[in-house]
């Protein structure tokens, strides 16, 4: 599984990495967890809020930090 | 540009259609996106179901719809994905279809009227989301 978290280096950008670790952690899941930090492939994605979170090429949060739980259920999908 | 954790983001959609008032529409949507109003994403990406600006949609402090006439396809295509946008129908506003030539006065005209409030902003019952919470949770 490849987990994607997009945003410049912000105070929640780091937060949704550290739970993005922790939830994948959690579950077991063998993921490769990367930063996307460059704004022109952030925008890419047609994401306009950060921090994002990219689960297998697909955006399923923006503009916030979920907690562990939620993203537990956002890569156990 | 991707705001990051600054609060109170407000996208905008123009229905960007293919009569004159879509034209404007258009036009003044980008205007407003200059001028620091609001920022501007694409609409079409709402279509086609693009993750990136659907879940934007979702988690923007405010989303902002102008559409030239009465169909107000940017509004439903907001609605369709559980989202409840501000809208501006420029034909509310006194722009017939099929009878408004688009000129640059014109576009700076409604630009300075929407950024001033005089102009009829509504935000529809949201009815596609399960929870009714507009696409916020």
């Amino acid at each position: 599984m490849k987990l994607e978290i997009l945003g410049t280096g912000c105070p929640k950008c780091t937060k949704l990495e550290e739970v993005t670790r922790k939830a994948a952690g959690e579950l077991g899941i063998d993921a490769e967890i990367s930063k996307v930090k460059e704004i022109d492939k952030i925008m890419g994605y047609g994401v306009m809020i950060t921090p994002a979170l990219v689960v297998d090429g697909v955006v399923k949060v923006a503009g916030k930090v979920p907690s562990v739980d939620e993203i537990k259920k956002m890569i156990s999908k | 540009m991707a705001d990051c954790c600054s609060g109170g983001t407000k996208l905008l959609y123009s229905c960007s259609g293919s009569a004159d008032v879509g034209k404007l529409a258009d036009l003044v949507t980008r205007k407003l996106r200059d001028d620091g109003y609001a920022r501007m994403t694409c609409l079409a990406g709402i279509g086609a179901d693009i993750s990136g600006f659907v879940v934007s949609a979702r988690g923007a402090d405010e989303n902002i719809t102008v559409d030239g006439c009465p169909q107000a396809c940017a509004r439903k295509s907001l609605e369709r994905i559980g989202v409840a946008p501000l809208s501006i129908v420029l034909s509310d506003m006194g722009y017939e279809k099929g009878k408004t030539p688009v000129t640059d006065e014109l576009v700076r005209t409604v630009a300075v009227k929407i950024m001033a409030g005089e102009t009829v902003k509504t935000r529809p019952v949201n009815t596609g989301s399960a929870c009714g919470c507009g696409g916020n949770c």
